[in-house]
């Protein structure tokens, strides 16, 4: 039985580490700013939104027929098409194409497929060296910590925490915290392992049915240089990737890099279709949870998502609990979103770690309605018995109170009544989570029922008290 | 059942029911075609750390490639106007190129709205040519640039090149404290020298 | 116009002088104001913990209460959307989609029905911090929001206040991000809703506010508490408040 994941512990500590706290909130609101003057530069930008949704939409409820075209494009081009039902399949699959050509060194891009699916571990341990190449990614590994956001893995961090990281695995200086010398000494140490690895991995941006591509946007260029290098390329690619044809990716494109960075594009955004010759590309095609997900009529809008970030940049409370405090490889609001179908008791808490203020809604590039789908696994998870803290029974007092005007009226009276004559001590305690770090509201001296009744029933005439 | 068959007939049985898909319009917005050409172009890249330099008053390919770049020892040309020292016939591997220090290819066209570059594995006739190298020089034909990425999906290459990639600017980072950094794994500078196309 | 009265039950308990305001801003504005004495909750709290379930009987109550009226009128946008999207227990018929229908936040029913431009009595020289409510903003769209930046800006409620003689409007850094209220994540998600709370009265002290005033007082309960701990001078009234005439 999962232990659930408490957000509001993990916050916590985040928010104690005030440098830490201020640069991250400062950060990623930054990044926020940024795709606001990108897409206010767009006129058609909402239509753009309309567009990709649909698009997204249609290609998920035909979703068997594309996977199939996908699969016969690609095999017309060369490369070797797998299918994995859950990670395990995934790892095995991944471990096999490696060990049957005595391949020992893998270079791999960003994928949080790989990472949901818990590969790195699984390799290692069967002796594959895996080198992550994705600047942020790579802290993170020689850290020995999952990325906290899916497009900066590391903006937790601070430079001197790179600094250090890297000092005690690169062999750098400690004191040198310059961001300059640091990535420069990841671009020197990581380069012998592209010249000699025997293998390259990506993920999938997008997976083109019509034409079996596989779509991979990096700013660093490290996807190009895992694939053009080594003579074997495999590409992760979960089932949701998949759209229609190479005009849709245009339309994808042009908006990912602007919600995610405020950028027009991706420096690099690569297309890898045919292997070079007398190399191999492998393609492994992963379920793992997402055709479930698709059967869930409340849920499945979730799967339009094209990991752009955007939602864990605008989030409050992302920003103010940092992307570990999640405790999965998806975190923000579209982590709320998904975790919970892959685990419901242990994901719990996250659905709960939200204001639903719906910001990440009004950002989200495909039109995911993700303050609303919180609301949905709020009632989910009170139906299936896993609320986290409040229980059930004393929601059913609360409702009980709610539905009787004389038990309400008994309640908020005594309530009122009761607080101003306590002493501090009796308020502000442990167990008053509001008064931690608020003043609780005085009661007044009547509440506007009371006032009403005495002030305004005569002439109203509305009945008896 | 294999794997496939079950996740296919799982997606098949789950799926939401069927939408069609929308046409994508035109998006032929008046003012971003009038701002669309070379300038355009130029001014989009070097918004994503892209340089751009002069074509040279004597017209000398050669002369311009030596004064841009002083200090490259190693160079590799993918392309018929200009060649290096490294010739591309001598490389059996792609790590081979690990020691060029200028990479000079020329591009398929220019996309305005982003400043990025259309190549294929025949523009950098070595693939990795377009990332190991330190700096990358590519030739752009003023006259072929597009004005949006719709207009650059269109194509061909997308369906019938081995791979292709948009390259806009050189290779960059922010993930250190959200400090931009230029030059993390590919090409630390990429620079674009507008030159016509060879005749046929 | 006749008018039925819904006040939250915070509002009923903690903050009464928010109600009478409304009440008498409201009869002000020549409505007729009646107010159904057995009105509990809209039961938000419930819905928000996931026991949608369990507030069928608040909401059978509130349509009772309130059925009957053309107008239903409270100073709360986020207890107003409950109403009108969230009655989960009987959302199809007649007496529940009249109810919701009829329900409308107070800023709404100034601006839009009532249209209501000018307060004359009313006098506010002070600089005001204007915070809408999330629900307010982005779910009853009472003002334009920095997530669409291509909308033509509005806002409902500075459009009202702006009628106030002598009153400021502060601009603060980040106007539309969420205060860290939130309902029962007030308590469940402490450490964060308090940062938000202080983050929020920061940002409107920073620039120059000397009120907060708000459509939602929840929201300001929460900003008050922090304030009051933080040793702010920043004060906090409702709009109902203010364009009823409250000097400050």
């Amino acid at each position: 039985m999962s232990t659930p994941i408490d957000h509001a512990e993990a916050s916590s500590g985040f928010i104690a580490a005030k440098d830490h706290l201020e640069f991250h909130d400062r950060r990623l609101w930054d990044l926020r700013c940024k795709r606001d003057r990108a897409t206010a530069a767009i006129p058609e930008w909402e239509s753009m939104r309309e567009l990709a949704s649909a698009i997204k939409a249609h290609t998920l409820s035909h979703l068997a027929d594309y996977l199939e075209q996908f699969e016969r494009a690609a095999q017309a081009n060369g490369a070797t098409v797998h299918w994995a039902r859950d990670a395990a399949e995934h790892n095995q699959i991944v471990h096999e194409i490696l060990a049957a050509r005595g391949a020992r060194t893998l270079v791999k891009s960003k994928s949080m497929l790989t990472d949901e699916c818990e590969m790195r571990p699984f390799l290692e341990q069967r002796g594959i060296s895996v080198i992550e190449t994705d600047l942020g990614e790579r802290i993170q590994q020689l850290d020995d910590e999952p990325p906290s956001h899916i497009v900066v893995p590391a903006v937790h961090k601070l430079r001197g925490d790179v600094a250090a990281v890297f000092a005690r695995t690169l062999g750098t200086d400690p004191d040198d915290d310059d961001p300059h010398r640091l990535a420069e000494a990841q671009r020197r140490t990581t380069r012998p392992s592209f010249l000699s690895a025997d293998a390259g991995m990506t993920g999938a941006n997008f997976a083109v049915a019509q034409t079996g591509a596989i779509v991979v946007c990096t700013n660093e260029g490290n996807a190009d240089l895992s694939v053009h290098l080594p003579r074997l390329y495999i590409a992760s690619v979960g089932i949701e990737k998949l759209l229609p044809r190479t005009e849709h990716v245009a339309l994808f494109v042009r908006m990912l890099s602007r919600s995610a960075l405020g950028s027009p594009i991706t420096q690099m955004t690569s297309h890898f279709r045919v292997p070079r010759p007398g190399t191999e590309m492998h393609i492994v095609l992963v379920d793992n949870g997402r055709s479930e997900r698709l059967a869930m009529p409340a849920f499945w809008p979730s799967l339009k998502c094209i990991r752009c970030g955007a939602c864990m940049n605008t989030c409050p409370v992302y920003r103010r609990s940092g992307g570990l405090s999640y405790g999965s490889t998806y975190s923000g609001p579209i982590g709320v979103i998904i975790d919970p179908a892959y685990d419901l008791r242990k994901y719990s808490a996250l659905p709960f770690a939200s204001t639903l203020n719906g910001s990440c809604t009004a950002v989200c590039p495909v039109k995911i309605d993700i303050h609303d789908q919180i609301f949905r696994w709020r009632q989910v998870i009170a139906q299936r018995q896993v609320l986290p803290f409040a229980k059930r029974q004393a929601m059913k007092m609360a409702g009980r109170l709610m539905a009787s005007p004389r038990l309400f009226r008994a309640a908020v009276e005594a309530a009122g009544a009761g607080a101003e004559h306590l002493p501090r001590v009796m308020l502000y305690n442990r167990f008053n989570a509001w008064g931690r770090q608020r003043e609780v509201p005085a009661a007044p001296a009547m509440t506007f029922r009371q006032w009403w009744l005495k002030n305004r029933a005569a002439a109203r005439d509305e009945g008896q008290p | 059942m294999s794997t496939r068959d079950e996740i296919l007939a799982r997606v098949r049985r789950g799926q939401p029911a069927a939408v069609a898909c929308p046409p994508l319009p035109g998006f032929a917005q008046g003012d971003r075609r009038q701002r669309a050409g070379f300038a355009a172009f130029a001014e989009a890249l070097q918004r994503m750390g892209g340089r751009v330099a002069a074509p040279p008053a004597d017209g000398s390919l050669a002369s311009a490639i030596a004064t841009l770049y002083p200090q490259a020892r190693v160079v590799c040309s993918a392309t018929a106007e200009v060649a290096g020292n490294r010739p591309l016939s001598a490389i059996r591997r792609p790590a081979d190129l690990d020691d060029v220090d200028l990479g000079i290819v020329r591009a398929a066209f220019g996309v305005a709205e982003t400043g990025s570059l259309l190549l294929t594995e025949d523009h950098l006739g070595v693939e990795a040519l377009g990332f190991l190298a330190q700096h990358l020089l590519v030739l752009l034909d003023p006259a072929q640039v597009v004005p949006d990425v719709h207009d650059a999906y269109r194509d061909a290459a997308f369906e019938h090149a081995r791979y292709v990639i948009l390259m806009t600017g050189p290779s960059a980072t922010a993930d250190i404290e959200g400090v931009l950094i230029h030059g993390a794994q590919g090409v630390r500078s990429l620079t674009v020298l507008p030159w016509p196309q060879p005749g046929p | 116009m006749k008018v039925a009265l819904f006040v939250p039950c915070y509002v009923d308990a903690f903050f009464p002088e928010v109600a009478i305001a409304t009440l008498e801003l409201l009869e002000r504005l020549g409505c007729e104001v009646h107010y159904p004495l057995e009105q509990t909750c809209c039961g938000q709290p419930l819905a928000n913990s996931g026991c949608e379930a369990e507030a069928a009987g608040a909401e059978a109550l509130f349509v009772r209460n309130f059925s009957g009226f053309e107008h239903i009128v409270a100073p709360s946008g986020s207890c107003v959307h409950h109403v009108r999207e969230h009655f989960a227990a009987r959302p199809g018929h007649d007496d529940v989609r009249r109810v919701r229908g009829a329900c409308h936040d107070l800023v709404d029913f100034l601006h839009d029905v009532l249209r209501v431009r000018e307060f004359p009595w009313a006098e506010f020289p002070h600089t005001v911090g204007l915070h809408v409510g999330c629900t307010s903003l982005r779910k009853l769209g009472q003002a334009s929001h920095s997530e669409r930046p291509d909308s033509p800006a509005f806002s409902k409620p500075r459009a009202l206040l702006s009628a106030v003689k002598g009153i400021r409007f502060a601009s603060p850094q980040r106007p539309d991000e969420c205060c860290g209220f939130g309902g029962t994540f007030s308590v469940t998600e402490e450490p964060v809703s308090a940062r938000m709370g202080y983050d929020k009265v920061l940002d409107h002290g920073s620039a120059g506010a000397e009120y907060i005033v708000s459509g939602d007082m929840s929201c300001l309960m929460h900003q008050k508490g922090c304030a009051e701990r933080m040793g702010s001078p920043v004060r906090f009234l409702h709009i109902a408040q203010v364009l009823n005439g409250a000097h400050g």
